[in-house]
């Protein structure tokens, strides 16, 4: 099988290497970048737990494949929050998203949560201003089997209040 | 957050685990690489009744990048029947045959995605190519699909060794149910359907395995509700001791019940890291998912209430089959669940039910979250609504009338439980609960005043149904705690956890009882190296049975820890509080010592102790409950209806329940929100088609319609908190409770929206989909022209 070379700026870092034509992105970014906080539920594009960012824009890491990064930045859960490698994470360090779902018990397995902030975030930088019922369309896309969704709802609008009245976002260090 | 008197049991406390899961740190199954990993493909079934003929792996086998490709031929003594986990219970006249699959398929193929090779390779794409190489010649033979024909006399046998294809027959009464039929005004009798879906957990099921040849012991990862037990079975399997195995469930991403059953793989992975010398992973795909993890419901039931014209239920006869699939390996605890809770909170003083098990070639049908539970209140309180419609009653005054009082507990409805206990309900509030969620759904009002036809054309309807829900069954769970020098406090259980906020809600109890805040209690559930004796998560029992054997290992701690510090501060234990992480005297706070402190102490490296000294601040503790503890609630909900379409939106979602005492109210409702989503799932949308051949039709999310946040309304809960008689902390199981009332809410109230337009509607089959609806009010429709035309 051959390989491609691809490079790319994954969570604020340079990655370069070579990939088969056909790995997926999601196998791609878990296994050979060790992001395993995307995570496969279908793997067609329906559950929406393995949504990253591509270019700031919620994309569905098992519908793409890990070449069509070449060239472009890839932001995963990983690089939400302002955590440090290694370090205990404390809830101040989490993202207003982050921090709101935990507020309001938005999660429960956690397994789908991953997909739904990198799909909340982008949704809510585009605007916060966003009404419950405009955020419950927006995260429709994402398969929970757990919350009955009332309360990521919930979470997100929490979220959306914040950061309308001005609350800053700390930048990820890009783990790992 | 602190609460006056220091109560953490009962308040709102954040989950300790939620920073990991957000951050994308938590661990799954599936992130588990170890160096030099082997990933698994398994060839499957698309057939879904056959004799494999031949099985031809060797173009797979040289395959580049492939490692082994095992076949049923491969397996030496490994190729038997796998264990039958749950034995029926000891009830007179039973009938059970007990069948459970090969690890790998031998000769004959009785359900689609049953496994017929096993490829190892370097990567799952290879492993994957690989099994497209594997040549089965398969003879079809004719499947046994529709549940309603699978114990006629010609029906094609599943399993040859047997007369027919039933499973299993058996029979409860109580009271004499033919006397009172005889004596009573109404008798109504309907035949009603519950369709099959899937658990649906978003994460598949997956199996990583790493043998270590020098240390001569075996380390799995495993997706499982029940840790200790599978690693009983798969020791025991493999020949090794059970302390050679070490099993862990880390973060598992939802259970629902499909991960409580033993699976081929969780031995099939481990075995060939053994038979490989390297590590093994499996993941199972979406598309296995559907066939080779088990499903649930399937059942039809012929049933008859006899009342009186009062509304009285004078008694229920219930006759059902349940489609169990391929096998049996749960034995009966589904179809017995239907049986027990069709009484639900009612005074029925005669019943007989008989329920036959049949072998379908189907998917394996094990418990999903309610675990037939729902089948039975939907049969009992549609008999309810069809009833009080016969009667001229309003249909939640003929609940009124038959609910069991508060003061008639414990109550005994004297036929036998799965736990193998009789059915018995220790408490409840079920008069409460109904009048409740009649207040808040403003049902009297409703009904006087309600403009049916809203502005847009559609109707408006409510139901209101009952439902009890029989959780924290035995047999038992331990707990162990430990203060470490540190000050950290450890607590170990058995059972697995699935995003039920175990890391909080058992961290609150352990807080309570020694004087520390839930964030200093480090909780480690799921894995046998930390604690090796307990059954697992399911029956909605993790708070009942884990969380008081908790309660008891806690007070066991403290009593120590009250023993250590009254020593070192030389005053009476009587005169200490435990607080903020220590112990101090009362009135003279200055007076203390730290946890910590005490259990350095209480570990002394040198010196010498008393005789019977037990070293460090810890105990173990074990509860196993006389008999299940009964859970009970009221649903409410308003409907608005398209008449011409037959969508159905939910207006308002009313939840009145009663789990005993609510450890965390917002975890708790976090359960019901998501049992409720689940009951909507099941009630409107989920279902399995499956063609003439035995094929599933559905088998992707794209066809398979799970609800997403446009189809679940916001779901309004109320705590009623009524403490179970029979353990210390009063709790009882609500996992399952939102998922079990839903279709029978939906069902009445899509009947009271239509009442003026489809005054015949009656809704007995579930799943009821728009499409199904639509079917019914055409037939509806056509009926009445045709009677308009005739007359």
């Amino acid at each position: 099988m051959i390989s491609v070379p691809i490079s790319a700026r994954i969570n604020g870092i340079e990655w370069s290497g070579e990939v088969e034509p056909r790995l997926l992105l999601s196998d791609f970014l878990r296994s050979e970048v060790g992001l395993t906080g995307t995570h496969v539920g279908c793997e067609h594009g329906v559950c929406g737990a393995c949504t990253v960012q591509l270019d700031g824009e919620p994309v569905r890491a098992c519908l793409m494949f890990a070449v069509q990064i070449d060239r472009h930045e890839v932001t995963t859960v990983e690089g939400l929050a302002a955590t440090v490698p290694g370090e205990a994470i404390s809830v101040e360090q989490l993202h207003p998203v982050q921090r709101a779902l935990h507020e309001a018990h938005g999660l429960q397995c956690g397994f789908c949560t991953p997909g739904i902030l990198m799909t909340a975030e982008a949704f809510l930088r585009e605007s916060p201003a966003r009404s419950r019922d405009e955020i419950r369309e927006a995260v429709s896309g994402h398969l929970c089997r757990c919350t009955g969704y009332h309360n990521i709802v919930e979470g997100v609008a929490r979220a959306a209040e914040r950061l309308a009245a001005g609350e800053s976002v700390t930048e990820g260090k890009g783990e790992p | 957050m602190s609460r006056a008197g220091g109560t953490w049991v009962g308040a709102r406390v954040p989950r300790n685990e939620d920073a990991r899961l957000l951050t994308g740190r938590a661990q799954f199954v599936e992130d588990v690489e170890p160096p030099g990993a082997l990933h698994v493909a398994f060839v499957r079934s698309d057939l879904p009744a056959g004799r494999l003929r031949r099985l031809d792996v060797d173009s797979a086998r040289a395959h580049p990048g492939v490692h082994a490709a095992f076949t049923a031929a491969d397996l030496g003594p490994l190729l038997r029947p796998g264990a039958v986990l749950v034995p029926p219970p000891p009830l007179e006249g039973l009938v059970f045959h007990a069948r459970t699959a090969l690890p790998l398929v031998r000769d004959r193929i009785r359900h689609q995605g049953e496994a017929l090779a096993m490829i190892v390779a370097e990567s799952r794409y290879v492993a994957e190519d690989a099994a497209q190489l594997v040549e089965a010649d398969i003879e079809p033979l004719d499947p046994v699909v529709d549940l309603g024909h699978a114990l006629d006399d010609d029906a094609p046998r599943i399993h040859d060794d047997l007369p027919s294809n039933l499973a299993a027959h058996v029979r409860q009464t109580k009271g004499d149910y033919a006397a009172a039929r005889a004596r009573a005004d109404l008798v109504l009798e309907r035949r009603f359907s519950y369709d099959r879906g899937i658990g649906g957990a978003i994460e598949n099921r997956a199996v990583v395995a790493e043998w270590d040849a020098r240390a001569d012991r075996l380390q799995v990862w495993d997706t499982t509700q029940a840790p200790i037990p599978v690693r009983n079975v798969v020791a025991a399997a493999l020949g090794l001791s059970e302390s050679q195995v070490r099993f862990v469930a880390p973060f598992v991403g939802g259970g629902f019940g499909p991960k409580i059953m033993f699976y081929a793989e969780e031995i099939l992975i481990p075995w060939a890291s053994i038979q490989l010398g390297r590590p093994v992973k499996w993941v199972e795909d979406r598309y296995e998912n559907f066939f080779a993890t088990t499903q649930e419901r399937g059942q039809l039931h012929e049933a008859e209430i006899a009342v009186t014209r009062e509304g009285r239920i004078l008694g229920v006869r219930d006759i059902f089959i349940h489609d169990s699939g391929a096998y049996d390996p749960y034995g009966l605890t589904i179809p017995i669940n239907t049986q027990c809770t069709l009484l639900g909170p009612y005074r029925v003083p005669n019943y007989e039910s008989e329920f036959r098990v049949a072998f379908t070639n189907k998917p394996i049908v094990t418990p999903v979250r309610g675990a037939g539970r729902q089948h039975g209140v939907f049969v009992m309180e549609r008999l309810l609504d069809l009833a009080a419609r016969g009667l001229g009653l309003d249909p939640v005054e003929i609940r009124r009338r038959n609910v069991i009082g508060s003061d008639e507990f414990p109550y005994n409805h004297e036929i036998m439980y799965q736990d193998f206990a009789p059915l018995r309900y220790d408490s409840g509030s079920y008069e409460a609960s109904l009048e409740e969620a009649v207040r808040l759904v403003g049902h009297e009002t409703f009904a006087r005043e309600r403009e049916r036809v809203q502005a847009d054309g559609r109707v408006v309807g409510v139901g209101v149904v009952n439902y009890v829900e029989g959780t924290g069954i035995g047999p038992y769970e331990g707990a162990r705690i430990t203060v470490e020098p540190g000050g950290t406090v450890r607590l170990a259980t058995g059972v697995g956890t699935q995003g039920q906020g175990h890391f909080t809600s058992f961290a609150q109890i352990v807080a309570d009882a020694i004087g520390v805040k839930p964030s200093d209690v480090r909780v480690v559930t799921g894995d046998t190296s930390d604690f090796h004796w307990g059954t697992g998560t399911f029956a909605s029992r993790g708070a009942v049975v884990a969380g008081n054997a908790i309660h008891a290992a806690a007070l066991s701690v403290r009593e120590k820890i009250l023993k250590h510090a009254a020593e070192a501060l030389e005053v009476d234990p009587d005169d200490l509080e435990l607080a903020d992480g220590g112990a101090r005297v009362r009135g003279a706070p200055d007076l203390s010592v730290d946890l910590g402190a005490l259990a350095l102490a209480a570990n002394p490296l040198r010196g010498a102790v008393e005789p019977g000294t037990e070293p460090g601040l810890e105990a173990t503790s074990y509860f196993g409950p006389p008999y299940g503890t009964t859970a009970n609630g009221t649903h409410a909900l308003v409907v608005a209806v398209d008449p011409e379409t037959a969508m159905v939106e939910i207006l308002r979602y009313i939840v009145v329940h009663d789990c005993g005492t609510v450890i965390n109210p917002t975890i708790v409702e976090g359960q019901i929100h998501g049992g409720v989503a689940a009951g909507i799932g099941n009630a409107f949308y989920e279902e399995l088609v499956f063609d003439e051949f035995g094929g599933t039709s559905n088998a992707s999310f794209m066809d398979y319609l799970l609800p997403t946040s446009t189809d679940v309304p916001p779901i309004e809960t109320t705590h009623l908190e009524t403490p179970s008689t029979l353990n210390p902390l009063g709790t009882k199981g609500v996992g399952e409770g939102g998922a079990i009332p839903v279709a029978a809410a939906f069902a009445q109230a899509v009947e009271d929206a239509l009442a003026d337009i489809a005054p015949g509607l009656e809704i007995l089959d579930i799943p009821c989909s728009p499409g199904r609806l639509f079917e019914l009010l055409r037939k509806l429709r056509e009926a009445s022209t045709q009677a308009g035309e005739t007359a």
